[in-house]
């Protein structure tokens, strides 16, 4: 722990407060489902506990922590494109309701 | 080099996860925005694949595939009324995935017969802490929203000092660890009194206070994994944490906001504690009128302006698609319909939305409540489908009621009030509701699904 590390805590949670609080309440569902997604970011901890082979214990905490972070990646992410999807589609001009490109993977 | 390489991809990351959240200020970006957020997730994820501390990618690939097959239909299967819950699971997922890298961490250090620093120790320690707590907490309001628990408040004598006795338990030994990080009977009693914690301050929690409780255990996840960050001095956690933490912290104040709670109150779990048995108004002498669904839909279908008004009500009967079709048909016959929702209507943040977006209704219809409370005295008809304490006057003028003080929706000012319910049972919070007796009000008994499908049927008939 270093005092960088805390620099960068709190200016990512100021950005983060800025940003977040500009949300509007229409996308406050999707917007937890979306920070879920992101916070499956421990599954960079996860990895490094898992595939360190430091012992036994280790190693077993960190599979079935890979396990956790991974199927909450794989599915916040899916499920939140599924949410915003349906408010792309609810936009107020018809016509422009074709899924946006490049979003073949995540289709439901 | 290699070292160079993994934080590029971390920060290629860090500014990925940053756009996507910006996507989220405005719908018709907040796709893309995410899609960005998916492409810098792969990024971290391959940029710590090929760190020098991985030897062994065994039990990696498995996790990853396991993940994936878990993950994969919790995406795509899980319907869209079955959201708070799939909130709360993920919300245990990601704490389950902090706590368990921190036990790791701590298990390791002992093992190899060296002490964690005090810095390092307090790192860990919160991790535990707050990932125990969500935990705990987590699976008790997932398994609340999923009716598999009682949703009503689960309440014993002496809950709440043995709650507090507890927490100050967990907070000393949480100090105690700190002070002497080699004492491990401290530290995995501290992981079982949290979980216990976590449990036992959502079990007191009512179905209506759940917004706020899951929009708390959001940041308090947040927060655990910006602690691992600080733990394994990995800065992408601490920027993913705080961004997680930040949007928990926003959400449960406007909740707290929505339902006049005082923020600190909510902040140490009093909250679905204040049922003391005030005097609310009593239903004596009063009576309700109750309305067919043949003269509702005449109302309807000749009003210029209706103002719906969804609730839990709505979620429970999953009869969005019925209100979009009825919404339709008043829209067809040159009325204006628009929907008003209150931030804690239904189970969690932004419910009835995510809802009425899956039924096709185009979000520029809904609004909050700030936009929507001064076209009220403009609407013929306020179409109340199933909400309940939102609506309920007394929050304004009864001060003895257990919700006064919270702001609510003008339905009262509308020039009728059409309301659906399935009995006239009290609402969640047991408080009579005045506007159920309001001689401009009438009452349309049954399931919302079914009141609504006569009223779409009646409708075409106008």
């Amino acid at each position: 722990m270093s005092v960088l590390e805390l620099y960068v805590f709190v200016l990512a949670a100021f950005l983060g407060y800025m940003i977040i609080s500009r949300v509007p309440s229409l996308l406050h569902t999707p917007l937890m489902a979306a920070t879920n997604a992101i916070a499956g970011i421990s599954l960079v901890g996860s990895l490094i506990a898992a595939g360190s082979a430091r012992n036994h214990v280790a190693t077993i905490l960190g599979f079935l922590a890979v396990v956790a972070a991974t199927s909450n990646i794989v599915g916040g992410f899916i499920i939140t494109d599924r949410m915003l999807k349906m408010f792309q589609r609810g936009k107020p001009a018809p016509g422009a309701s074709g899924p946006a490109t490049g979003s073949s993977s995540t289709k439901s | 080099m290699r070292d160079a390489a993994i934080q590029a991809s971390y920060l290629i990351a860090s500014i990925l996860f940053v756009l996507g959240m910006r996507g989220m200020t405005r719908p018709d970006k907040a796709r893309r925005g995410m899609q960005l957020a998916a492409v810098g997730m792969l990024f971290a994820i391959i940029g710590t694949l090929v760190n020098s501390a991985i030897v062994d990618y065994r039990w990696i690939v498995g996790g990853l595939i396991l993940g994936t097959v878990i993950g994969y239909p919790m995406g795509t299967r899980v319907p869209m009324t079955a959201m708070p819950q799939r909130i709360a699971l993920s919300l245990t997922l990601s704490a389950l995935a902090a706590t368990l890298v921190g036990i790791a961490e701590y298990y390791t250090e002992i093992a190899a017969g060296t002490v964690p620093s005090h810095a390092q120790m307090a790192a860990l320690g919160f991790e535990i802490m707050l990932g125990s707590i969500t935990v705990g907490g987590t699976i008790v309001a997932a398994g609340k929203l999923q009716e598999w628990l009682p949703s009503k408040p689960v309440t014993f004598a002496g809950q709440k000092i043995l709650n507090g006795a507890l927490f100050a338990f967990i907070i000393a030994l949480l100090a105690f660890t700190i002070s002497a990080p080699g004492a491990s009977w401290a530290f995995y009693t501290m992981i079982a009194s949290a979980l216990l914690f976590g449990v036992l301050l959502v079990l007191p929690i009512g179905g209506a206070d759940m917004p706020v409780v899951v929009a708390l255990l959001n940041s308090y996840s947040g927060l655990a994994s910006c602690a691992t960050g600080f733990a394994i001095g990995n800065v992408i956690l601490i920027i993913s944490g705080s961004l997680d933490g930040a949007s928990g912290l926003i959400l449960s104040i406007l909740m707290s906001k929505a339902m006049n709670r005082s923020f600190t109150n909510v902040l140490f779990g009093a909250f679905g504690a204040t049922d003391t048995n005030a005097a609310a108004k009593t239903a004596s002498g009063l009576t309700v009128r109750s309305v067919s669904v043949e003269d509702a839909a005449i109302q309807l279908a000749y009003a210029q302006l209706v103002i719906i008004i969804p609730g839990y009500g709505m979620a429970v009967a999953q009869a969005q698609h019925q209100v979009r079709e009825l919404s339709e048909l008043i829209e067809k016959r040159g009325g204006e319909v628009k929907f008003a929702v209150h931030p804690v209507a239904g189970r969690m943040p932004g419910h009835m939305n995510v809802l009425l977006a899956e039924a096709n209704v185009p979000y520029d219809k809904l609004f909050d409540m700030d936009e929507i409370n001064g076209e009220f005295d403009r609407a013929d008809v306020a179409l109340v489908i199933g909400a309940n304490d939102v609506v309920n006057p007394a929050a304004r003028n009864d001060a003895s009621s257990p919700i006064y003080g919270m702001p609510i929706l003008n339905a009262d000012h509308a020039k009728s009030i059409i309301v659906l319910k399935r009995g006239m049972s009290a609402g969640f919070a047991g408080i009579e509701n005045e506007l159920f007796y309001d001689p401009k009000t009438s009452m349309l008994f049954g399931d919302a699904k079914a009141s609504l499908t006569g009223l779409v049927a009646e409708v075409k008939n106008v």
